[in-house]
């Protein structure tokens, strides 16, 4: 139970790197430099005011979910209560809002989310110091139980969460600071992504510290740390707290940009949600994160206006992530690192290219199946006609249902028989990596 | 005395229910050393597939074969998941199950919609079997918990008398020596994951109409249930058994009653005035706590005892 992670392949950006991350500062100011220019350019690439506020939500996802990884990537510690840290630095920062803006504080906006890292530092020191003495599955477990506990308490005490309404605030408080008074989204997403800056940085600085290290000798083997003289239960509780003070900077900017917070923001829903954007994206790699950050808050946008069945697809894809690509999204990316540096990536494209093809045929008729059967199932709300990929579907005549059922199931034949295309070029390759390594 | 007789009666059907679940899940966390996550989502799915069952061929059939059911989606889901993601570590297992968790919760949306489903109690046994006092009590209850009783009997008997039982005891502690003298170890894995998920599923079946049978269900009785072993100690099914009674008596006791630590203050001759910021905390009473309860516990549990009630593992 001790090696938790042990056996998940983890292939480590910062260990491969270490030598040259010292020498190379600056690779790194030209990375963040490159970082911060998107940041900038971004809004004025999607004007849509739509698009707008999806970048400030993407902004806040990327901060905690690279929290997160502080806990499940770096320091191998499972948490299903992450969204607690996050939930009550965002309430802490809902009242100290109110509070300026009633004018019995004077904080500006523009700190508010150091207010919200505080809160989540404040709530981590307490319960972190319960959890963390733990770890492996039970850790998980008391993880889990404060968040309910957390979350049960959310109806208990209606004056500090608002009870069912939530607690609402105002982010346009006092005179324009310099001409900004976050009432447009604009100046709030240009908040956000300074913070996200900042935030991603210190983060990424802190895994090159000894603490970051020692995390990581944690997460792999800590017996080994107890024996070279380090206690792991301390190294766990450190991080806790941190990974619990950058949540609360998210919580804070959250308050910011919805100026709501109500108790499903601290909910096993929304910690499992964290947990989905960092698993997705590669909990293996720094940016992995981000990744699944960027990607989640799209899809789960996109998608939910779409469809109804958008959770299923959800958890489809994780649990098929889980099983067929670990690492994530990075890892996938990670693995072709090699052949592109040896110029063998187009060995791999034509399989890549036939296989995607017949996956896209295969998930055409899922997806057509899925959708029709809930139409059939919820008719009366939905109706049991509708619009499918262009074409007029009733479900409840049976032509729709064989149709659909032949592309899926001529789809997932046709995958697996060109599944084997895929694997050859992947074994060629391999051979003429390993030639040119020797 | 009435009040408290029938809470007791209470307490210890839905207590006895618990273990239906938390037995399953600790036998399975003790051998493989991964807490399903999902196993309330196959108690779930048993009072789903007893209320498909019941509409075709009636109650008794749906007790014996939805179970049965569940089972085998559990071991398919053991065979064709759970095992390939073994390589990757307990972190990706536990994840693979919280996964299940949702998709399982969405399947439910789909074929059965989002509202409470009518499972109803078989009219045969929606009789009062006996009366305490003046309060009628219901023959299903009673059935309940012979039926739980029974259940724990023959498994408990299994597990100690029989042949495939041994093997199973040994598995738990030795699992490479049961592989050297020649048995299938994976596949023992795969009954007990199969077994657990048919107990949690027997609970759904019996379960489901004495409460109710909703989407919400797997997540209101799962945490419930990781409670239960995490408290009992995980691995023991003996602390499985303690917690479930005494979280079956906990859940039905604290919703009733209505007093709070103002009382208290009462007794020793301390009033709170209503302006003080105390009040709202103090005012609270156990129903409204009722909620929280269980994780308070169990975290109470954890500090003062990191093993458990009965556990012997640190982690």
């Amino acid at each position: 139970m001790r090696d938790l992670t042990a056996k998940v392949e983890v292939p480590s950006l910062e260990t491969a790197s270490l030598p040259r991350t010292r020498f190379a500062l600056g690779r790194q100011l030209a990375l963040w430099s490159v970082v911060a220019a998107v940041l900038l350019v971004l809004p004025l690439l999607f004007e849509q005011s739509f698009a707008l506020s999806m970048l400030s939500q993407m902004g806040i996802a990327v901060i905690f979910a690279l929290s997160y990884n502080m806990l499940l990537g770096q320091t191998g510690m499972l948490s299903f209560g992450h969204a607690v840290y996050f939930g009550l630095g965002s309430f802490v920062c809902a009242h100290v809002l109110n509070a300026i803006g009633a004018g019995a504080l004077g904080l500006p906006v523009t700190l508010l989310p150091l207010v919200g890292g505080l809160a989540g530092l404040g709530f981590g020191i307490v319960f972190g110091y319960v959890t963390t003495k733990r770890s492996g599955t039970p850790f998980a477990m008391i993880s889990l139980g404060i968040a309910e506990m957390v979350a049960a308490s959310a109806l208990m005490f209606p004056a500090f969460f608002g009870g069912e309404g939530g607690i609402v605030t105002d982010r346009v408080v006092g005179d324009p600071v310099l001409g900004v008074s976050f009432g447009p989204q604009i100046e709030v997403y240009y908040l956000i992504a300074g913070w996200c800056l900042l935030c991603m940085i210190a983060m990424y600085a802190l895994t090159q510290t000894p603490l970051g290290r020692m995390a990581n000798a944690v997460r792999d083997n800590p017996e080994r740390v107890r024996f070279i003289g380090y206690d792991p239960t301390r190294v766990r509780y450190r991080m806790f707290c941190l990974a619990s003070f950058f949540a609360g900077i998210a919580g804070g900017l959250a308050t910011i940009n919805y100026e709501i917070v109500t108790a499903e923001t601290l909910g096993l829903m929304a910690s499992g949600n964290v947990l989905f954007m960092a698993f997705v994206g590669g909990i293996g790699h720094f940016f992995g994160p981000v990744i699944g950050a960027v990607l989640v808050s799209y899809l789960q946008s996109a998608l939910s206006t779409y469809t109804q069945a958008w959770l299923l697809y959800f958890g489809l894809f994780f649990v098929i992530m889980i099983l067929f690509a670990p690492g994530g999204i990075a890892s996938l990316f990670a693995v072709h690192a090699a052949p592109l540096r040896h110029g063998l990536l187009s060995r791999l494209i034509p399989g890549y290219l036939l296989c995607g093809a017949m996956l896209a045929v295969m998930l055409l008729g899922f997806i057509a199946l899925v959708e029709m059967l809930y139409h059939f199932e919820q008719g009366a709300a939905l109706g049991r006609e509708f619009n499918l990929f262009g074409f007029h579907v009733d479900v409840t005549l049976l032509k729709p249902w064989l149709v659909a059922g032949a592309v899926f199931a001529v789809g997932l034949a046709a995958f697996l028989f060109t599944l084997p295309v895929v694997k050859r070029a992947w074994a060629a390759v391999h051979v003429e990596l390993q030639a040119r390594d020797a | 005395m009435e009040f408290f007789a029938i809470s007791m009666l209470n307490g210890l059907s839905y207590g006895l229910l618990l273990f239906l679940l938390s037995s399953g899940l600790t036998l399975i966390f003790s051998m493989m050393g991964v807490l399903n996550f999902a196993h309330a989502s196959f108690y779930m799915l048993g009072a789903y597939f007893a209320y498909q069952l019941t509409g075709y061929l009636g109650f008794w059939p749906a007790l014996v074969i939805a179970p049965l059911a569940v089972g085998v989606l559990g071991a398919l889901t053991e065979r064709w998941g759970l095992r390939t993601v073994h390589k990757y570590g307990h972190v990706a297992e536990l994840l693979f199950t919280f996964g299940l968790f949702y998709l399982i919760e969405e399947v439910v949306h789909l074929i059965w919609g989002r509202a409470p489903v009518d499972y109803r109690v078989p009219a045969v046994l929606d009789f009062s079997a006996f009366t305490i006092f003046s309060t009628s009590y219901p023959a299903y209850r009673v059935f309940m918990m012979a039926v739980s009783v029974g259940m724990l009997l023959s498994l408990y008997l299994l597990l100690t008398r029989t042949r495939i039982g041994l093997i199973i005891q040994a598995s738990l502690s030795h699992p490479h020596m049961v592989e050297a003298l020649g048995h299938n170890v994976p596949r023992v894995f795969m009954l007990v994951f199969g077994g657990g998920c048919a107990l949690a599923g027997l609970a759904g079946v019996i379960g489901g109409n004495a409460f109710v049978t909703e989407p919400g269900m797997a997540a209101a009785v799962g945490t419930i249930v990781f409670v239960v072993v995490v408290f009992g100690g995980m691995g023991s099914l003996a602390g499985a058994f303690i917690a479930s009674l005494f979280f079956g008596a906990v859940q039905t006791f604290s919703v009733a009653l209505d007093y709070s630590l103002l009382n208290l203050l009462d007794v020793f001759g301390v009033s709170v005035e209503r302006t003080s910021g105390w009040y709202d905390v103090l005012s609270l009473s156990i129903a409204q706590m009722a909620p929280v309860l269980p994780y308070l516990l169990m975290v109470l549990m954890l500090v003062v005892r990191p093993t458990g009630l009965m556990g012997t593992r640190e982690t």
